[in-house]
Parts: structure tokens; sequence; C-alpha cells
């Protein structure tokens, strides 16, 4: 017998995962957005970040999400030096070269992880961990709900930079427009690891929220990034509300695929919907059309 | 002929190597070597001379190892025409991927993303599926003989390997001297004035995919008879991805000794890292994902490329000096 | 009078709100020299990447000796005979000038060997016989015009589109160009020209169709189209007529 009350529950828990991959993927959108590439160091960098968390908590005793204050602009920096350093230089302005620095990078840093911290898995165990507050008919996790605000909040603030300050008018101009923006004075390359930086920020206050019921482990990006992938496809690449409200749509989806046929199986329809999409409609659901 | 004179010196050096060389450790490296670079070369056709570059190509190998293998323990298959079929699948796999992405016209990161997402939806298909023995993989049984493509010395498994090498250069070459092949080049170097002159530049690429994915599956359908084993996270895992795009892009794209000389060069650097540090997990790939940022920030056309221009910087010099000898 | 080889009749397309080529006809026969003019933004190339098949139309019919063959991609386009070169020029970068035209010349020939040795007569054919081994990112603005017109040629095409190939080029570079192109119509093949170079186009063509907005808005012989001082005023900027009838005159 399928209650209604049931299949509310798994659509809650569906939006509180999708809130996260929402960040993810809006990091992922911001840097395709504007550098035109898919970066897929995306993953590995959030494992990273899962791991800072981790430490920052183990050996400092940070509660992750005091450690996201500082770890956010920590890997705004990472990004920015990444960019401006390494992917611009390397890639000699080709796309294709792009996208093979930052698989490079992906392998380097996960396998760094992987050869620092070997395969296990680490969690961290909060006071609050398993506090949840119950709605009459399921029980939300408080740290699921924090991150869920707080992932709007970010959002929030993501476009308050781009529309108030000046650097994110020159973002937005080099994204529309890049030899026009370089023609009138904005330094493209600054530009584009600034992006680079915003997009790794995102992922760092992403592994932030996810630490307190997630484990840290040398691929434990991948799974998240994957998932990005489909909902930065699924939203229009570069489009920021639809990386939101993509992240939420997968969430549910995957919350109750995993419900009706299994986690494993659950993940395919993921897939599905992630090749249908780039076959049909490339540019994505909320996309700007041909 | 006079083009396939250095495909058949390279090669008929390799060949003489297990006459004088009988330590199993170095034929096993040498055989592990030449199946990547096997997987490479066929990375090479698409990527390398028709510029689509695929993040998957793991569906192919992983292919290619599932069919010889479920062919001969499910089904009472002989191994070598076990072995033909993991060919044709993956070129069917090659069809239908390549089919789908080109006439959807996606490029660069996006054909990028849908090759990696196919590889790994049969990834996780091969992990639950009865017929690939699901999580636990398949072992193949031990049946030597040439008939069910066993063999006890590794240096039969090292010539077998090495005569599919030697037939995927010959393809690269023969690309090379074709009509496809510059078809193939024109789309990589510019779509629409390759459309403009008359180049189908879909079914091109599509062509050039088939090809690819037949070759890649080989290099599958050889780690099965070599190891005897296939799981999904072996046969359709990103690590097979990433080394067949890693060697002919470290060795030189477009050319027809790139992916050999890159797997020669990727697998010494990982097996001397692990002698030198002993067996960490994660440090081979972690020297691969270094070498590639190098070699594209510093010889973005690999080492063929980089000793093809050192080579054309000093032949003026050598040319003048062997003029000055003629008439010293 | 017999059909006109290249025959556009009432194209139009549409970009969103935008009707960038509006219900325009034009004819082209064979063994001449058609120019298209018109201010920028006219719709100029937008047709041409009609024609060549690189955009549907959105209305109207493209007819290529008599067949109709609107909405065809441009590969078998090329097959059939039109080619097209680019205003933006488009070279294969990262291959030798011989290479370049020789993909253009593996339409009509599957060997090897023969394709290279027709892109070397192709490439001397247009002065670039020196340059023939040259990687095709190392010619000049000059260099790449040329090639452009090498690779269309080595097509055998019996329809060719040439989207600005005098723009950019210095007056010794197009006196040295333009004979090239009447050689052509010479040889029998239909040639549309799109050109901002008043002079040349004018001396060139045999007929001029002017195109602006989207639309023809005055078709004839040069003499014609330059005795219709109004609309060439209209179209053309403060003092074209003139210039026109100066270029025209001698």
């Amino acid at each position: 017998m399928l209650s209604p009350l049931i299949l509310l529950s798994a659509v809650i828990n569906g939006l509180m995962t999708g809130a996260v991959y929402a960040l993810v993927a809006l990091g992922l959108t911001l840097i395709y957005g504007v550098l035109h590439i898919i970066n897929f160091a995306h993953g590995a960098l959030l494992s990273a970040a899962l791991f800072a968390a981790f430490l920052a908590w183990q050996k400092l005793g940070l509660d992750p999400y005091i450690a996201a204050f500082a770890l956010a602009p920590l890997f705004f920096a990472l990004g920015y030096a990444l960019q401006r350093f390494v992917i611009g230089p390397a890639s000699h302005a080709d796309d294709r070269n792009m996208l093979l620095v930052t698989l490079g990078l992906a392998v380097l840093i996960e396998n760094g992880l992987l050869y620092e911290f070997h395969a296990d898995t680490r969690t961290v165990e909060l006071a609050y961990g398993f506090k949840s507050i119950d709605l009459g008919f399921t029980f939300v996790a408080v740290s699921r709900l924090i991150s869920f605000v707080a992932v709007f909040a970010v959002a929030l603030v993501l476009w308050l930079i781009m529309t108030l300050t000046d650097t994110g008018k020159a973002i937005r101009a080099v994204a529309r427009e890049k030899l026009g923006a370089e023609l009138s004075g904005i330094e493209v390359a600054h530009i584009y690891a600034v992006t680079f930086g915003l997009g790794t920020a995102c992922v760092a206050i992403a592994a932030c929220l996810l630490i307190p019921n997630y484990y840290a482990n040398p691929s434990a990006g991948n799974a998240f990034v994957l998932i990005a992938f489909t909902i930065v496809v699924l939203g229009g690449m570069g489009s920021v509300p639809g990386a939101l409200i993509g992240g939420l749509v997968i969430g549910v989806v995957e919350s109750l695929g995993g419900f009706f046929f299994g986690e494993s199986l659950g993940q395919v329809g993921i897939f599905l919907i992630f090749i249908v999409v780039l076959l049909v409609r490339p540019r994505g659901l909320f996309g700007a059309s041909a | 002929m006079k083009a396939f004179v250095p495909i058949a010196v390279v090669v008929a050096m390799l060949a003489t190597v297990p006459a004088f060389l009988h330590s199993n450790v170095v034929l096993n490296f040498l055989v592990v070597t030449l199946m990547i670079a096997l997987a490479g070369q066929g990375w090479n056709i698409l990527g390398g001379y028709g510029g689509q570059y695929s993040f998957g190509h793991a569906a192919f190998f992983g292919t290619g190892a599932y069919v010889t293998a479920i062919l001969q323990m499910r089904y009472g298959v002989n191994a070598w025409l076990g072995f033909a079929a993991g060919i044709a699948a993956g070129a069917v796999i090659g069809a239908i991927v390549g089919g789908l992405a080109f006439r959807a016209g996606l490029r660069s990161s996006y054909f990028a993303l849908v090759t990696l997402a196919f590889a790994e939806v049969l990834r996780i298909l091969a992990s639950v599926a009865p017929i690939t023995g699901a999580g636990v993989g398949i072992l193949l049984k031990l049946d030597l003989g040439t008939r069910s493509f066993q063999f006890q010395s590794r240096a039969i498994f090292y010539l077998v390997i090495l005569a599919l090498v030697a037939v995927a250069l010959v393809i690269a070459r023969l690309l090379e001297r074709s009509r496809f092949g510059a078809w193939l080049i024109a789309v990589r170097e510019n779509e629409d004035a390759a459309m403009a002159l008359g180049v189908d530049a879909f079914a091109v690429k599509l062509g050039a995919m088939i090809i690819s994915a037949a070759i890649t599956a080989a290099a599958g359908c050889f780690y099965v008879q070599y190891f005897l084993f296939i799981d999904a996270g072996i046969g359709y895992g990103s690590w097979i991805s990433i080394e067949a795009l890693l060697t002919p892009i470290i060795g030189g794209t477009g050319t027809v000794f790139g992916a050999l000389l890159g797997a020669l060069v990727v697998k010494s650097l990982g097996e001397g890292a692990k002698l030198i540090t002993g067996d960490i997990p994660g440090l081979d790939l972690m020297i691969y994902g270094a070498v590639l940022i190098l070699v594209i920030r510093f010889a973005p056309r690999g080492l063929v490329g980089a000793v093809t221009d050192a080579y054309d910087y000093l032949r003026p010099a050598a040319q003048k000096r062997a003029v000055e000898a003629a008439h010293g | 009078m017999v059909e006109p080889l290249l025959r556009v009749e009432g194209v139009s397309r549409r970009f969103g709100g935008l009707l960038a080529v509006n219900a325009v006809s034009l004819s082209a026969p064979a063994a001449s020299i058609t120019a298209l003019i018109g201010p920028n933004g006219a719709g100029k190339t937008t047709l041409f990447s009609v024609i060549s098949g690189f955009l549907k139309p959105s209305a109207g019919h493209v007819r290529y000796d008599g067949m109709d063959v609107t909405g065809e991609p441009p590969h078998r386009l090329a097959r059939r005979g039109i080619a097209r070169t680019f205003q933006i020029v488009q070279p294969f970068a990262g291959l030798t000038v011989r290479h370049n035209i020789a993909v253009g010349a593996h339409l009509r020939h599957r060997a090897r060997d023969v394709a290279l040795q027709m892109a070397e007569q192709v490439g001397r054919e247009v002065g670039l016989g020196e340059l023939l081994d040259r990687p095709a990112h190392t010619l000049t603005v000059a260099g790449r015009k040329r090639l452009e017109l090498a690779r269309a040629l080595a097509t055998e095409p019996k329809v060719l589109l040439l989207d600005e190939v005098l723009a950019g080029l210095n007056p010794s570079e197009i006196r040295a160009i333009v004979p090239a192109i009447r050689a052509l119509a010479t040889r029998g093949i239909a040639i549309v020209m799109i050109e901002h170079m008043m002079q040349a186009a004018m001396s060139l063509a045999d007929r001029v169709f002017v195109l602006a907005e989207g639309r023809i808005i005055a078709e004839g012989s040069p003499a014609e189209v330059v005795a219709d001082p109004e609309v060439v005023e209209a179209y053309l900027g403060h003092g074209a007529a003139a210039r026109m009838r100066a270029a025209y005159g001698h």
C-alpha cells in the first residue's frame, strides 16, 4: 500500500538532497557560462573540499558550518590560482585543451587524495548530527534543513555579486561578449580566474553542508558531479536559475527513482535523463533556444 | 609501400623482444603497455584525426571485454569467435553512441559529456545485471590452448597483442593516405568549411567513431583473454577512458605512432614511480594527471610533435653540411 | 531564353522576430558574373547560407539546373556543383595550402595522388604556387582569400558563391585576382559574388542585384543600377550614386 505521505516524505527528502546538488551545479554552470567549458575537475575539487571540512573538524575542532566561512575564501583562492596559473596558460586558448587540462587536474587531485588519505571513508560526528524535526508524517534532519536554507542564501549572495559589484558586471560582460569586454579594458584572464574561483567556492560550501551527513573519500565528489552535469545540462548550460530548479528536480527524481527501483537503477534513471536531454535539447530545458 | 616501412621496422624490432627477454614481469609490463597502446590508438582515430574528444572510451573497451567473456562462459562460443564478436559489438556501441551524439550535433564539452555518460550507464548496468555477473564480474575458465585463445607463455600473448597493435598502426597509416582520412582531418580543422567542400561531416565522424570503437574494443577483448577476468569497474571504469586518451595525447594526436609512444612513456613512468616509492594506490594516476597537464602546456602536439619540430629545426643545418660534404 | 543555372524564388529567412531575407528572387546563368550588393546587414550572407544549405529557408525555393534543391545539406549541394567561400575565411589552419585545396579536390577524385596533383594545379591557377607547402595559418589575408577561392574551385563547381573575396585586399592584389575570377566565368561557371568593393564589382558583373533590409530593391545591368540614383542613394548612402557612376564610367 503506497501512502501519499510516504511519497511526500520521499519528495521532501529529494528536495533537501537536491538543494546541495544545485549548489554543486551552480559552480559548474557559472564556469560554463563564462569560460564555455565543462570543468571536469569539479568533482575532485568537491572531494578535496570534503577532506578540508573533515580536517578542519578533526584537527581544529571547527564546526563545518563555521568552517564554511574559512573554506569558501580558501577555495576561491585555490580556484583562482588553478585557472590563472594552470588551466589558462596550459590550454593555449583551445577549448579541447581546456577540457583535457581540467580532466588532468581531476585525475591529479583525486589520486593525490587517494595517495595521502587512502581509500578510507571518514565522517565527522556532531552533537546535533542526529537531531531532526518531526513534521508529523516524516522526520527531517536539522543539518539537511540548514543546508537547504544555506544553498538559497549562497545563491542570493552570488546574485548580488553578479548584479551589484563591478567584478560581477565584468563577469557578465565577458560571458556575453568576450572580445567586446576585452576591448573595453576588462582583463579576461582575471575574470576567468575569478569565475573559476567563485565556482570552486560554491564547491567548498557544498562540502561543508554535506559533511555532517556524508563522508570524505577521494572519489566522494564524483557521485555529485555526475549528477551536477545532469543538472547543468537539464537547466541549460550557464543558467543559474536553471541550476537551482534542475538541482531540486533531480533530487526528487533520484529520491523517487530510488524509492521505486532501488538505488543503483535510480542513478541509471538520472543518466538516462541526462543523455536524452543532451541529445534532444542540448541547450537545456531553461536555456535559450536556437 | 614506402609509407609502411616505419611501421614494419618498429613492429619487427618489437617482435624480437621475447627472443632475448624472458622475464615474465617485463613481458607482462610490455603486454599491458601494448594493450593500452591499442586502446589509445582507437581513441586517436576519433580524437586525434577527427578532433572529437571522447571521455568515455571505456564504453567500447568494456563492451569488447564483456561480449567476449559472456559468449564463452554463458553460450559456449569459441574464444576466437567471441573475440571477433567483441570487436563487432564495440563497433555497434560506437555506431549507436556516435549516431545519437553526432546527429544531435554535439561537439566539444557536450560530446565529452555524453560519451562519459554512456560509459557510466554501462558501468552501472554491468554492476547490477545478472548476465554480466553483477558486482562479482565474470571469471573465464582456465583452458590453455590455441583453440581457446589462452596461452601458457607470456611471449605468445605478447606477439598476439603486438600483431593487433600492428594492424591498428596500419589502419592509421591507411587513413592518412585515404580520402576518408583527408575528410576526417578537414572536419577536425573546420567542420563548416569541410561541409562547404562536400564533406558529409556526420557520416565521416560516424565512420571514425565506429573504427575507433572497434579498435578500443579489441583491447578489451584482449584484456579478458589475458587476465581471464572482467568486472564493471575494470571494463567500464574511468581508468581506461583516461588511459585511452592519455596515450595519444602524450605521444602525439593524429600521428601513427603517437599512441604507441605515449603508452610506453606513460606506463614506464607509472611503473618507475612504483619501483621507487612502492605500490601506493593513486601514485601512478597522479603522475598521469600531472604529465597530461605538462604535455598540453609545453608540448601541445605531443612527443611526436616535439621530435618533429626538433628535427625540422636541425635538418637545414644537416642538409647544408651534406651539400658541403658532397662538394668538398 | 535558357533556364538559368541557379534560380532563387521568393526565399525568406526569419531569425526570431527578424526577417533577415524577405522574399528574394534572383537568378544566375552559367558563364556569367552576378553581383549581389547592398549595405551591411542587408541579408546577403544569410542568402548565401540559404543557397549553400547552411541555413534552411523559412519560405521559398532554390532551384539548381531545373531541380528543386531547397533545404538540402551543404555537402550534397557541393556534390551537385554549388560551392561557396566564407566571408570570414575558414582555412584548415593546421594543414598546408596543398592539403587544404586537396580536400576540395577529393570531392570528385577519390585517389589521394590525383587530388594532390589537382590541388597543386588549382593552387598555381590562383597564384598560390609558391606557398603550396606553407601551413595555412601562416598566410596573409590576401593569401587566405585566394585559398578560399582555390578550395572552392577544386570542387569543380558549376555555381560559385563568392562572399567578399576582394574585401581586405589592396588595389594591386585586387588587380591580380579580378582576371582570375573573370576567367572562371568564361569557363562556364555561374558566379554570384557579394562585394563591397564597388568598383571591382561593377566592372566585373554582368548583372547586379541590390539587397537592402532583406529585399531586392533593384536589379539590372551595372549601368541600369547606377542609373537608379534614388534607390542607390537611399541604400548605399549619400554620394554613392556618384561614386558608382564614376566607377562604371571608365
